[in-house]
């Protein structure tokens, strides 16, 4: 007996009874449906999480004040804390390893003011590789210069929503003066919009000035909020923290890692951190998505059953005509593996039918991954083998003269 | 004697069966279906095989069949043997030894005669899917149904569908055609013309073995085996053959 004449056997007997075969594939093919779409709404979330952290800047490692003497021993992060110093800055951005740019941040929250309009925002006082940490481009102008951090210059670059706001009769903003609250600065630079981030933030709601200007003309203190780092690449992150906490806890004169007064956060950890809550639903989700898959290969299983017991006789005949056990249990083996393979792959067309419906209909970002698609498909033909064994050996082991007797 | 049995003498052996018997277990009795039944049988024979119900006449046509191991005995078909045979060999000697005929025709429902016909060719890989179908073709023009290639089982009558039955069973080209009261869910007339087809098959050489109870059907064929209680109480050579094809000619045509 070949297996083309068993494959032909299997699909005549499918043919014969259509509309259950129909059915009985119905249960695969909401299992491996919404397999794959539920995996693809994990990932496609997954993924927009990934971009917004991607977004906000390239390896970036930030830094900032911390201190555990909250109250009932509760680890809070301050921005008031004076822990950080010039000096951090100085000194990470001179000693430590796989640091491609660095900028200290120092920033105030205030009225900015051109002729008779004014905005309110905040001013961010940062070195000039701040753009490359951030992935900022400058669209007109020029940034600010080394010189112009060392002079304590007041000069400043700014967003689209700011000249948006402030010149609204459209003039260049580039050499005009604007004030924040009473604090006069010349605008040198406009920024290349980047619009909203996905998370609803407006990317251009920005003003940068010399940190040295913000710290000592508008906030007149002597310490930083933060200072913002990039690692040479993506695999040097952890080294880079590594190199910047040694500098720190030897510059703050701290051994034990527990008494740190600084909080070292990399883009990496922060997107891992994200990723890993929406990484657990989407195994609950698949979870549940594969039960639907082992109900409907309970389905198959359930049909296959009924199917052997109703074809006794024609199980009788086949044996006495020469049909071997093996050829019947492939026989029905082959039945079940038909349904839940034609299943799976109809399944696969409403499981993508559903992705971009879901996509389109509640705009949630989706991505469907091959391998889910293989998987699923996998999965259920596994489920026909699985489920479809145990009528076909019951089928199998049928005596000729009785089953052929069977009434 | 009759010259068809005496030419019939040198023909080789198909069947050469010898003290087989057959226990059924049931709870906690045994039923002795065969007690030790022996005989052997030519290429060419007609063998009918009679009883009362219940005197072993299935039991022996399961075993001859290889459908059935016996309890004890030995059994040659084709010179093979074949008692001691596993499952998936019996099935091989099913496949290309035998032809069965049963009383319900068994034919697979919501099919073609030509593909019911198929069916033993199915379970050989040796054949090719042309060739099968050449076969099937040629075993229906056999048995008249020539023009009746495309038609299902439930479109067919009952004569009509033991002609399918038939020649589904000389598909494989078997040493032996076994059947099984093949008459007796039919009407006379019907029988009739069936026994005619397999006397013709008889007379072109094919050995046939045909279990009943109807004891006319025994004037039919070239020997007799009678069973009662499993055992065999006379096995007769018949001197007088009669035509069932002349039978079958006086017959009231009664409309079908
Ligand atoms: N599978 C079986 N289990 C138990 N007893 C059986 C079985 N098959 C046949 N028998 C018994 O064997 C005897 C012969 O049966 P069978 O060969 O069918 O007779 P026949 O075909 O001549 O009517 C009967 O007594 C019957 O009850
Ligand atoms: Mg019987």
């Amino acid at each position: 007996m070949n297996t083309e004449n068993l494959f032909k056997i299997a699909l005549v007997a499918l043919s014969r009874n259509k509309v259950r075969a129909l059915l009985t594939m119905l249960g695969i093919i909401i299992g491996v449906a919404s397999v794959i779409t539920m995996l693809a709404i994990g990932e496609g979330s997954k993924r927009s999480i990934r971009k917004q952290i991607s977004e906000m800047g390239s390896n970036m490692i930030m830094i900032h004040p911390y201190s555990e003497r909250g109250e009932g021993g509760a680890r809070i992060s301050m921005s008031n804390l004076e822990t950080l110093k010039n000096r951090d800055y100085f000194d990470i951005r001179d000693k430590a390893e796989y640091v491609s740019a660095v900028s200290p941040n120092v920033s105030s929250s205030g009225q900015f003011i051109y002729q008779n309009q004014n905005y309110p925002s905040s001013i961010n006082g940062v070195s000039p590789e701040y753009l490359t940490i951030r992935q900022l481009k400058i669209q007109s102008g020029s940034m600010f210069t080394q010189d112009d951090v060392e002079t304590n210059n007041k000069v400043c670059i700014i967003g689209k929503t700011i000249v948006d706001n402030l010149f609204t009769k459209g003039e260049d903003p580039i050499g005009k003066v604007i004030r924040f609250n009473t604090i006069p600065f010349e605008v040198v630079g406009v920024l290349e919009s980047k619009g909203y981030n996905t998370m609803g933030m407006d990317q251009d709601d920005i003003v940068l000035a010399p940190y040295t200007a913000v710290q000592k003309r508008i906030l007149a203190i002597n310490y930083l909020q933060g200072i913002y780092c990039s690692a040479v690449s993506e695999e040097a992150t952890p080294d880079a923290v590594e190199s910047i906490t040694t500098i720190l806890a030897e510059n703050h004169g701290i051994s034990n890692p527990d008494n740190y007064d600084f909080e070292i956060r990399s883009q990496e950890e922060l997107s891992s951190m994200l990723t890993t809550t929406s990484d657990l639903m989407t195994i609950l989700l698949a979870c549940v998505a594969g039960i639907s898959l082992v109900v409907g290969g309970i389905g198959i299983m359930n049909i296959m059953y009924v199917s052997v017991t109703e074809r006794t006789r024609e199980i009788g005949l086949r044996m006495s005509v020469g049909a071997r056990g093996k050829d019947v249990l492939m026989q029905f083996l082959i039945e079940a593996i038909l349904i839940s393979v034609i299943g799976g792959i109809i399944g696969i067309f409403v499981g993508v039918g559903a992705t971009f419906t879901v996509n389109w209909v509640a705009s949630w970002p989706v991505f469907i991954q091959s391998w889910s698609v293989l998987l699923s498909f996998g999965v259920c033909s596994i489920t026909g083998i699985f489920f479809g064994w145990y009528p076909a050996k019951k089928a199998a082991k049928l005596d000729p003269i009785e089953a052929i007797r069977y009434e | 004697m009759n010259p068809k049995v005496e030419e019939m003498n040198n023909n080789p052996v198909i069947i050469d069966i010898s003290d087989i018997r057959r226990d059924f277990i049931v709870g906690a009795e045994t039923v002795h279906a065969l007690r030790g039944v022996t005989f052997s049988i030519k290429e060419g024979e007609f063998v009918t095989i009679m009883g009362k119900s219940g005197s072993g006449k299935s039991t022996l046509l399961n075993i001859l069949g290889c459908l059935d191991t016996p309890t004890g005995g030995s059994y040659l078909l084709d010179g093979i043997s074949v008692q001691k045979m596993n499952k998936d060999q019996r099935a091989r000697i099913r496949n290309t030894k035998i032809g069965f005929v049963f009383q319900n025709y068994n034919l697979l429902a919501n099919t073609t005669a030509v593909e019911n016909v198929e069916l033993p060719l199915m379970y050989n890989s040796g054949i090719s899917s042309s060739l099968r179908r050449q076969k099937a073709v040629d075993a229906l023009e056999r048995v008249e149904l020539g023009d009746r290639l495309s038609h299902k089982s439930n479109q067919m009558s009952g004569g009509q569908m033991q002609r399918v039955a038939i020649a589904r069973a000389l598909v494989n080209d078997p040493a032996v055609i076994l059947a099984d009261e093949a008459t007796g869910n039919l009407d006379t007339r019907t029988s009739f013309s069936i026994l005619k087809l397999l006397q013709q098959l008889n007379q072109e050489g094919r050995t046939i073995i045909f279990v009943t109870h109807n004891e006319d059907i025994a004037r039919y064929s070239t020997r007799n085996i009678v069973l009662k209680d499993g055992r065999i109480i006379e096995d007769t050579y018949n001197q007088h053959i009669l035509s069932a094809a002349e039978a079958y000619e006086k017959l009231p045509k009664e409309e079908v």
